[in-house]
C-alpha cells in the first residue's frame, strides 16, 4: 500500500446522503481479475445520465471528495474504493461511512475522514461556490485546511499508523505466527473442516 | 453478563489488541468468484499460501448463467470462474463450482451443507454474509484486502463493535413473512441505524420462525447499515443442523451442542441499543425508492418526499406521491437471492401461483438459491407449479439481485424483486426496482401489479 501522509488537491463536491457502492462502480465492471483500471467506471451510470458535477471542468482531477452521510453503503466491493482511487481521490470527506467500505478504504490506502455535519456542510458549500478550491488533509497532524476554512479531525490511531507507513498489513499478521498457532492447538474438535 | 456476539468474539481473540484491533480467528472462510482474485493474486505475488485450505470453501455463484450452464458465460465471466477453479486447484481449497451438486449461492450453500454452525467466526468478501448469523454465528462480510490477509493468516484485525438488541414480540399477521420482518426493522432504524453494531434479532417472533426465516431477516442486516445480525441458537436450530454433511457427528454431536447452549446472551446483559417491534403491527412491505429503508406497506400510497434523497429517489423511480402502491404496475419479477431462494421461499409462493397464470404482461423467473434447493424444490413438483403458470425456471445463482450474468432490468423496467437492494441500477441500469416477500412476488406476478396477497384470491 502506498503510504499517505498530506494530499493537496481540487476538492469536488458530492451532496448526496447514502451513496452506495453500486452507484460508485456498477456491478458490470466488477468482473475484471485487476486491482486497477477501474477509475473510468467510476459513477458511470450517474456519469453517462449527463450533467454529472464531477465531470465538470473545475473538478477534474479532484483529489479529494466531499459527500453526505452512509457513503459507500452497500456491498462490499472493494473496488469502489478502488474506483476512487484510480480515478485520483486519495481522501473522502462525509460525516459517516458504510463500515465495510470504511475498512476497505483504509486497506486500499484511501483515507476516510469522518467531520461533523455541520463541518461537510460548509466545505460542500466551498466546493461548490468555489469550483476548483484546493483542499490539504494533513494525515500526521490530523488537520484539514481548504481556505480560510480549518479544522481537526480524529481517526483510528491503527489504521492511522498503517496509512502514514504504507504497512503490509498481511506481514503484521504473519509476525503473530506463533499465537496463531498456538491458538489453532486449542481449536475443538467438532469444529467443521471442509475436506 | 455477556452478550453473545461477546462471548464469540472473547473466543476468537489471537491476540488481544490492547487499544489496538483485536486479531481473531476465522473458523470459516467463504470465497466466491467476484472478491476473491486479487486476492489470490496479491498472495502468490507476496509468494504467501492460503494458511488453511481445509477451512475455506468456495462456490462460484455471481457470475453463474442460470441456463445454459458454462458456456453460457460471457468471456469475462468465463475468465472469473477460470481463476476460481486455478486458485483453488492452486490452494487445496475445495470449490463447488458450475455445474456441481453442491453449487449455489454462498449464503445458501454455508448452512445446508452444515458449514454454518452456531459459535463460528465466519467471514466472506460478500456484505450478505450477515445471513450465517441465523445459527448463533459471528458472520460478516470483509473486503478483498481482507479476504487476502484471511487467506493468509487465517485471521483478521477487527475492533469490538457495539451491541443492538432488535426485540420483535408476537404472531405473525398472516401474509406477514420474515422478509416483511426484516423490511419493517430497516424501516424502523433506517438504513445506517445499525451502523458500527452487532444487531442480536430475539423475541418470540424471531424464536418461531424457521431457520430460512431466521436467514432473511440476519440476510438483510446489513441494509439496516450493521454488518452482523445474529440468532441465538435453539432447538429449530439444533434440528436443522443434525445430520448435514459438514454438521458433527456421534462423539463430537453432543460436546458442540454443550459449546452452542452456553453462547445465548446472558440475562441482564446490558446492550448499547435496543429497539422493540410489535410483530403484529407488521404488514407486507414493498419499497417505493431506492434504498431498502424507503418502504411502506402495500396497502399504503407512494409518500410525499421529505428530504432531497427521496425527490432523487421518486424521480428514478418514476413513481408520484399519492399513488396507491397497489395501482403500481410491474413488467418483470424475480424470486430469488441469498435473502429468499430457499425451499421454504419457494413453498411460499408456489402455494400463491398454484392455480394461476403469469399476468401476459410480466415476465417471471425463479431462480433457486442452490442446486441442492432446486433438486429438492423439483422432487415436490415446485417446478411444475411455476412452468404451468408461464414462470422461467432457472439454475441456481445470484441472477437478476445484482445482474451480473446476463439476468437483467433493461432501462424502465420495473420490477417486483424477493432480493435485498433497489439501489439505482442495481438489477439492471435504469431499472426499477420493488423489493417485496416472495408470496407477495408471486402475487405480484399473476396480477401484472403490485398487489395485497391479503386480499389476493379472494375473489
Amino acid at each position: 500500500m502506498e503510504p499517505f501522509t498530506r494530499v493537496t488537491g481540487v476538492l469536488a463536491p458530492l451532496d448526496r446522503a447514502n451513496v452506495d457502492t453500486d452507484q460508485i462502480i456498477p456491478k458490470q465492471f466488477l468482473k475484471r481479475i485487476e486491482r486497477s483500471g477501474f477509475g473510468p467506471f467510476l459513477f458511470y451510470d450517474w456519469r453517462r445520465a449527463g450533467n454529472f458535477i464531477l465531470d465538470r471542468p473545475a473538478y477534474r482531477g479532484a483529489a479529494v471528495l466531499v459527500t453526505g452521510a452512509n457513503f459507500g453503503c452497500g456491498s462490499s466491493r472493494e473496488h469502489a474504493a478502488w474506483s476512487l482511487l484510480d480515478a485520483g481521490f486519495r481522501a473522502v470527506i462525509a460525516p459517516s461511512f458504510g463500515d465495510i467500505f470504511k475498512s476497505n478504504s483504509f486497506r486500499s490506502g484511501l483515507l476516510p475522514v469522518e467531520l461533523p455535519a455541520p463541518e461537510v456542510a460548509e466545505l460542500n458549500r466551498l466546493a461548490t461556490e468555489e469550483p476548483g478550491m484546493e483542499i490539504t488533509v494533513d494525515l500526521k497532524s490530523r488537520r484539514i485546511r481548504a481556505g480560510g476554512f480549518e479544522t481537526a479531525f480524529a481517526i483510528d490511531p491503527f489504521y492511522r499508523e498503517c496509512l502514514l507507513n504504507g504497512w503490509d498489513e498481511v506481514a503484521l499478521t504473519l509476525r503473530q505466527d506463533g499465537a496463531i498457532a498456538r491458538y489453532e492447538s486449542t481449536r475443538p474438535a467438532w469444529l467443521p473442516i471442509s475436506r | 453478563m455477556k452478550t453473545m456476539a461477546e462471548k464469540i468474539w472473547e473466543q476468537h481473540v489471537v491476540v488481544a489488541g490492547d487499544g489496538e484491533p483485536d486479531l481473531l480467528y476465522v473458523d470459516l472462510h467463504l470465497v466466491h468468484e467476484v472478491t476473491s482474485p486479487q486476492a489470490f493474486e496479491s498472495l502468490r505475488l507476496a509468494n504467501r499460501r492460503v494458511r488453511r485450505p481445509d477451512l475455506t470453501v468456495a462456490t462460484m455463484d455471481h457470475d453463474v448463467p442460470t441456463r445454459g450452464g458454462r458456456l453460457a458465460a460471457d468471456e469475462i465471466a468465463e475468465r472469473q470462474m477460470s481463476a476460481l477453479e486455478s486458485n483453488c486447484r492452486r490452494e487445496g481449497i475445495a470449490l463447488y463450482g458450475i455445474g456441481h451438486a453442491r453449487q449455489g449461492i454462498v449464503h445458501v450453500i454455508g448452512p445446508e451443507l452444515g458449514l454454518t454452525q452456531p459459535g463460528l467466526l465466519i467471514v466472506c468478501g460478500d456484505s450478505h454474509t450477515s445471513t450465517h448469523g441465523a445459527f448463533g454465528a459471528l458472520a460478516f462480510g470483509i473486503g478483498t484486502s481482507e479476504v487476502e490477509h484471511v487467506l493468509a493468516t487465517q485471521c483478521l484485525r477487527q475492533r469490538r463493535p457495539k451491541t443492538m438488541a432488535v426485540t420483535v414480540d408476537g404472531a405473525l399477521p398472516l401474509g406477514v413473512t420474515a422478509k416483511d420482518v426484516a423490511l419493517g426493522i430497516i424501516a424502523r432504524i433506517g438504513v445506517d441505524g445499525g451502523r458500527g453494531h452487532v444487531i442480536e434479532y430475539r423475541g418470540s417472533t424471531i424464536r418461531a420462525l424457521s431457520m430460512e426465516g431466521r436467514m432473511t431477516v440476519c440476510n438483510m442486516t446489513i441494509e439496516g447499515g450493521a454488518r452482523a445480525g445474529m440468532v441465538a441458537p435453539d432447538e429449530t436450530t439444533v434440528t436443522y443442523l443434525k445430520g448435514r454433511p459438514y454438521a458433527p457427528a456421534d462423539a463430537q454431536w453432543d460436546a458442540a451442542i454443550a459449546h452452542w447452549k452456553a453462547l445465548a446472551t446472558d440475562a441482564d446483559a446490558p446492550f448499547d441499543q435496543e429497539v422493540v417491534i410489535d410483530a403484529t403491527r407488521l404488514e407486507p412491505y414493498v419499497t417505493w425508492g431506492t434504498n431498502p429503508g424507503q418502504s411502506v406497506p402495500v396497502s399504503g400510497s407512494v409518500p410525499n418526499p421529505v428530504t432531497e434523497t427521496d425527490e432523487r429517489a421518486l424521480a428514478y423511480m418514476a413513481l408520484e406521491p399519492g399513488t396507491a402502491m397497489e395501482a403500481i404496475a410491474v413488467d418483470r419479477v424475480f424470486i430469488g437471492s441469498c435473502t429468499n431462494a430457499r425451499l421454504e421461499d419457494l413453498r411460499l409462493a408456489a402455494s400463491v401461483v398454484r392455480g394461476h397464470s403469469v399476468h401476459p404482461k410480466v415476465r417471471a423467473m425463479v431462480v433457486p438459491g442452490s442446486a441442492s434447493v432446486k433438486r429438492l424444490a423439483e422432487a415436490e413438483g415446485l417446478d411444475a407449479v411455476f412452468r404451468q403458470a408461464g414462470f422461467e425456471w432457472r439454475d441456481a445463482g445470484c441472477s437478476m439481485c445484482l445482474g451480473m450474468n446476463p439476468d437483467i432490468l433493461g432501462p424502465g423496467e420495473r420490477c417486483a424483486s424477493t432480493s435485498n437492494r433497489n439501489f439505482e441500477g442495481r438489477q439492471g441500469r435504469g431499472g426499477r426496482t420493488h423489493l417485496v416477500s416472495p408470496p407477495m412476488a408471486a402475487a405480484a406476478a399473476i396480477a401484472g401489479h403490485l398487489v395485497d396477497v391479503r386480499e389476493f384470491g379472494k375473489n
